[in-house]
């Protein structure tokens, strides 16, 4: 328990850690989201395109 | 060489080869910065002066490096594009700004938090170095919003490679602010000699290097991305998309 609690630092450490984590799992989550999103919207539009044809 | 890189420019070519890298350098990158952070957390001795507070370097030094990184490899990109018209470098640039509005936004944070315990307070508004990474924040958000309110694709790289190069100037006052003005923040640390022990700095070269591939694997998957939707209107798109095996 003393190691997690960093000397009255924890608040402060452990803080920062988690939200180093939160923004890097945001990063690439939204980026696969992203890649997602617009493969798709392309595939929809050319699929309507191809049974227009 | 030469030749390599005129093929790695060519959309098609690089959105096959980017799928394949991106593993190679995030699996690395995540397997660095797991070690790191644990040595960082408990292996590495607490600071003589800040005691266990300074173990938030490991986390706000790679933030802060890869904010100005990136802001970098848009500019340098955009510079590219404006001048040798190259598709893919107006694509990398693109894709390089959310993620270092999301490093730059992470390394302010890290910064503040870090700072109430040390200098009692969360944000020192004449502080050179903070402010100039607060306008480093403003610049990406300036530079997508840029990018977003102009629709002609060609116009809005323009436009933005522009804000991206003038925008250098911050980069380099957020880097010398220590040394220019008298500053809260501490000075060159990392590459500096003497400034911190061995077994303190190899952790963070460790996770500066962590960070870097996971940077390069992020960035790799927006710039497939920012490819995609630049070429969906071309052949080879078309024809990877309808394939029976498709693309993605």
């Amino acid at each position: 328990m003393d190691g997690l609690a960093m000397g009255d630092y924890g608040a402060y450490v452990w803080s920062c850690y988690a939200l180093t984590l939160v923004i890097v799992v945001f990063l690439s989550w939204r980026a696969r989201l992203r890649h997602k999103r617009v493969y798709r919207d392309i595939e929809v539009r050319l699929k309507a395109l191809e049974d227009r044809e | 060489m030469w030749k390599w890189f005129h093929q790695l420019a060519s959309p098609p070519h690089f959105y096959r080869i980017s799928a394949i890298l991106a593993p190679w350098l995030a699996v690395p990158g995540l397997i660095l910065i797991a070690y790191a952070a644990w040595q960082g957390l408990f292996v590495v001795p607490m600071d003589y002066q800040q005691g266990d507070a300074f173990r938030i370097i490991y986390v706000h030094v790679p933030s802060a490096y890869l904010s100005m990184m990136a802001y970098m490899i848009m500019a340098t990109s955009g510079a590219i594009g404006l001048i040798w018209r190259i598709k893919l470098s107006h694509a990398v640039a693109a894709a390089a700004a959310p993620i270092g509005a999301g490093f730059t936004f992470l390394a302010l944070c890290t910064g503040s938090i870090w700072g109430k315990p040390m200098w009692g307070t969360w944000w020192e508004w004449g502080d050179p170095r903070m402010m100039s990474e607060l306008i480093l924040l403003f610049l990406y958000f300036g530079y997508m919003a840029l990018r977003s309110s102009i629709d002609d694709t060609t116009k809005a790289d323009k436009a933005s490679a522009v804000l991206a190069l003038v925008g250098i100037v911050n980069v380099v006052i957020v880097h010398f602010s220590v040394e220019w003005w008298s500053s809260l923040h501490q000075g060159q640390t990392v590459f500096k000699k003497g400034t911190m022990d061995a077994d303190m700095r190899i952790p963070l070269l460790i996770m500066l290097l962590g960070f870097t591939l996971l940077f390069g694997a992020m960035l790799l998957r927006r710039i497939r991305t920012e490819v995609l939707f630049r070429e969906r209107r071309t052949k080879w798109v078309r024809e990877m998309i309808l394939s029976p095996e498709g693309g993605a």
